[in-house]
């Protein structure tokens, strides 16, 4: 029952499909060379003006993937989806629960493959056996009686020709996830040095702030370098507040982000900072006490009145991996040591002995994000590859065999069968079975 | 013995196993077919041994890793599955001609990935950002898809040449093309590899959007790589429809195969070396 209302057909239509396809793959090229999100002067400067305009008039820049006439493409491929499988699904729907022992005798005369041979019981016995073979080979056949003869009928598969749909509907899966995310999703940043907190994010883009509904710290940033000196993780021991309490605790390195209340903190960079956290105790008294200082400044400790200052470093770039201290108890010269970052030693002084251990601070980059969509993206996913595997590689097969009887009591047998793809394999299938079911 | 010296033997081994086939297909001589399978075979084993090494040996070193994220190692691996592919669709449809068209692919990239200055082969470790399942996940299949791909476009190219020699003169067997599989043989293969490439791929591309998400939290940003391989797996749509609902077949498709690898070739190499420096890390694969 084909609809004959022609902008139905348009939009139904493989040709349009092909069309759009084709029409999105080669303006996506436009994209890839011309660099996408990059600032009105970059453009001019390296366009010129007059084609910098025009790149902006035609949405190319900064933006073309989410400009409207790239977005209505895209539209226009969901559209067709949806129409093209409005119109084809329901006859789809009705092959499968066809009632197919209904089909005439003379369409199966002329299926292939077929094959045709005699038993010498009646027909009814014929039936009952050649059910019970079709049955013990994985067929589960049904029956009906017509005029002196029985028709039985087995398939196998019958759902797989949904594959194509489960297909295309999962690309709409994909997109509504996408929109979801779009919609109702946000993706900023934050530089959030080591003991600060941050209940806000600044969007990408715009830099506004964006309120996150609780508090994240960065207790601990760390950077590990292989023996080359190529960066081999960076580490930020995160906690999340609420009311003051912490609730969740983590530490985030690249690929293993942290999510709260659907929002996720990704690792992403860091800076470091001029500045060091000190930590110096008394090994008689245990007195412990920490403090953070610039570089190359004096500081004393509350408590125990202690004095110290960071002189020298080394480092590469802002990554400071050693440094030289200078302290005074007042009791004697001062100390002067070297440390590696993020080490202890023992200084001895004396009058008494202290340990002393420092560390460069950092500022942990976090992505922060928040994407609804994610999980109906990869559900969308799931499903297209299940329905590729299913239309690439099942098919619905079909058997009937006409049981009808000869004059001297004996029945006489037509099986004829046909698959809707794969009709080698099906073939061979079908020799096999008859060759068993011959036997009965 | 380490797995360069393994791998590089491949090379040479590889290009041996294409004379074979060129032979075989040339001069006709039915008893070299065994041998060139055979030995192929050998070189793929020799191969997967190389492969496995250098994996051995990133841990020996202290940083164990699959072998499969550099420019190097993903060639090396495309070179691999491209011999795989080619290996069951020989024991699956029993023709050996195919082998001169398929085999020359991995010949090339393995004399790529051992000659070019460009190619580092030293076992580096992994920067932050590439430590990840999700991305041996990713390379795996997405050269799996590549390598089935660059069958088909083997594939096509004999189609094409077959197919003028068919218009220009009557099939015979004592004709040089005369030994290649009937069209319709090649043009059902082509089909089934390219359907299997484009499964593979879709898998490609989504387990690289996994791996994006865990490392950016954005599954696709429109990078070029990305965007490139969306165009790609695009042109097989179209060719799976075409084929399909619009009933195309022979030259056409035979065509489609060609251009669809074109399309590969520029998302796996053009891509970073014709349009590097717009994102960081769209060339650290
Ligand atoms: C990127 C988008 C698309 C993908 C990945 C896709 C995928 C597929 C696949 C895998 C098949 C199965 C072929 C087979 O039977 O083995 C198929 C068939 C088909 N597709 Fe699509 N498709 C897409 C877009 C479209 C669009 C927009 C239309 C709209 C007209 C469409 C119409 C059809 C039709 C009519 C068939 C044949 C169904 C049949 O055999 O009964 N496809 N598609």
């Amino acid at each position: 029952m084909k609809n004959k209302n022609p902008i139905w057909d348009f939009f139904a239509s493989v040709k349009l499909a092909l069309f759009t396809l084709f029409f999105l793959s080669t303006t996506s090229i436009i994209g890839t060379i011309i660099p996408q999100k990059e600032t009105t002067q970059w453009y001019i400067d390296r366009y010129g003006e007059a084609t910098a305009n025009l790149f902006q008039i035609l949405s190319i820049t900064p933006d073309m993937y989410s400009s409207v006439w790239f977005l209505c493409l895209l539209g226009l491929l969901c559209l067709n989806l949806i129409v093209c499988s409005l119109d084809r699904f329901p006859g789809v729907w009705r092959q499968i629960k066809a009632d197919n022992l209904n089909t005439p005798l003379n369409r199966l005369e002329k299926m292939e493959p077929q094959c045709r041979w005699q038993l010498s019981n009646p027909p009814e016995s014929s039936t009952m056996a050649l059910k019970i073979a079709l049955k013990t080979n994985g067929w589960k056949a049904e029956e009906r009686k017509l005029d002196n003869a029985f028709l039985l009928f087995a398939q196998r598969g019958a759902m797989t020709r949904t594959g194509v749909y489960i297909v295309h509907a999962s690309i709409l899966v994909i997109f509504a996830g996408a929109i979801i995310g779009s919609v109702l999703g946000f993706k900023g940043s934050i530089m959030l040095p080591e003991t600060k907190t941050s209940d806000k994010a600044y969007a990408f883009g715009t830099n506004s702030p964006i309120d996150l509904g609780f508090t994240v710290r960065c207790d601990r940033f760390n950077i590990e370098f292989y023996d080359n000196g190529m960066p081999k993780s960076y580490r930020s021991q995160l906690a999340i507040l609420e009311n003051g309490k912490v609730v969740k605790e983590k530490a985030i390195v690249v690929n293993d982000p942290l999510s709260y209340k659907g929002i996720t903190f990704y690792q992403s960079s860091y800076e470091a900072y001029p500045e060091f956290s000190i930590t110096i105790t008394n090994k008689k008294t245990g007195l412990s006490e920490t403090a953070i200082i610039p570089y190359q400044q004096q500081r004393s400790l509350d408590k125990s009145g202690l004095r110290f200052g960071i002189i020298n470093a080394e480092a590469q770039g802002k990554v400071v991996s050693k440094m030289k201290i200078w302290m005074s108890d007042d009791k004697g010269e001062p100390s002067l040591f070297w440390l590696n970052d993020g080490e202890q030693v023992t200084v001895e002084r004396p009058q008494n002995n202290f340990t002393v251990s420092a560390k460069q601070m950092y500022g942990t980059g976090l992505q922060v994000g928040k994407d609804p969509g994610v999980w109906t993206v990869y559900t969308g996913c799931a499903l297209m590859i299940l329905g590729l595997i299913v239309a690439f590689f099942m098919s619905h097969q079909r058997i009937w065999l006409y049981i009808c009887e000869e004059t001297d009591g004996k029945s006489s047998i037509l099986m004829a069968g046909n698959a809707n793809k794969n009709k080698a394999g099906f073939e061979k299938t079908f020799q096999a079975l008859t060759q068993t079911i011959k036997k009965v | 013995m380490n797995s360069s010296q393994l791998i590089g033997i491949t090379t040479f081994t590889y290009l041996f196993s294409t004379i074979l086939y060129a032979a075989l297909f040339i001069f006709k001589t039915k008893r070299l077919g065994p041998l060139a399978t055979i030995f192929t075979f050998i070189a793929f084993l020799i191969q997967t041994a190389g492969i496995g090494l250098r994996w051995l040996e990133s841990y020996q070193i202290g940083m164990g890793r699959a072998p499969l994220t550099n420019m190097y190692e993903s060639v090396v691996f495309f070179a691999w599955s491209i011999i795989l592919i080619y290996l069951v669709i020989e024991w699956k449809f029993k023709t050996r001609i195919i082998g001169a068209f398929a085999v020359p692919f991995a010949f090339l990239a393995m004399a790529y990935a051992s000659f070019s200055s460009g190619i580092t082969k030293e076992i580096v470790p992994l920067i932050p950002a590439l430590q990840s399942n999700w991305l041996i996940a990713h390379v795996v299949t997405c050269f799996i898809g590549y390598s089935a791909f660059a069958v088909a476009a083997g594939l096509g190219i004999m189609y094409l040449i077959k197919n003028t020699s068919e218009t220009r003169q009557s099939t015979n067997d004592s004709t040089l093309l005369g030994s290649l599989p009937p069209l319709k043989v090649l043009d059902d293969i082509t089909h089934k590899t390219m359907v299997f490439g484009f499964l593979w791929l879709s898998v490609g591309i989504m387990t690289g959007a996994i791996w994006a998400n865990s490392a950016w939290g954005t599954y696709w940003s429109w990078d070029p790589k990305e965007t490139w391989s969306l165009i790609t797996w695009f042109i097989y749509a179209i060719t799976l429809h075409a084929r399909y609902t619009r009933g195309w077949g022979g030259t056409r498709i035979a065509w489609l195969a060609i251009f669809g690898f074109i399309s590969v070739i520029f998302t796996y190499y053009g891509v970073n070396f014709l349009l590097a420096g717009l994102h960081s890390y769209g060339s650290s694969n």
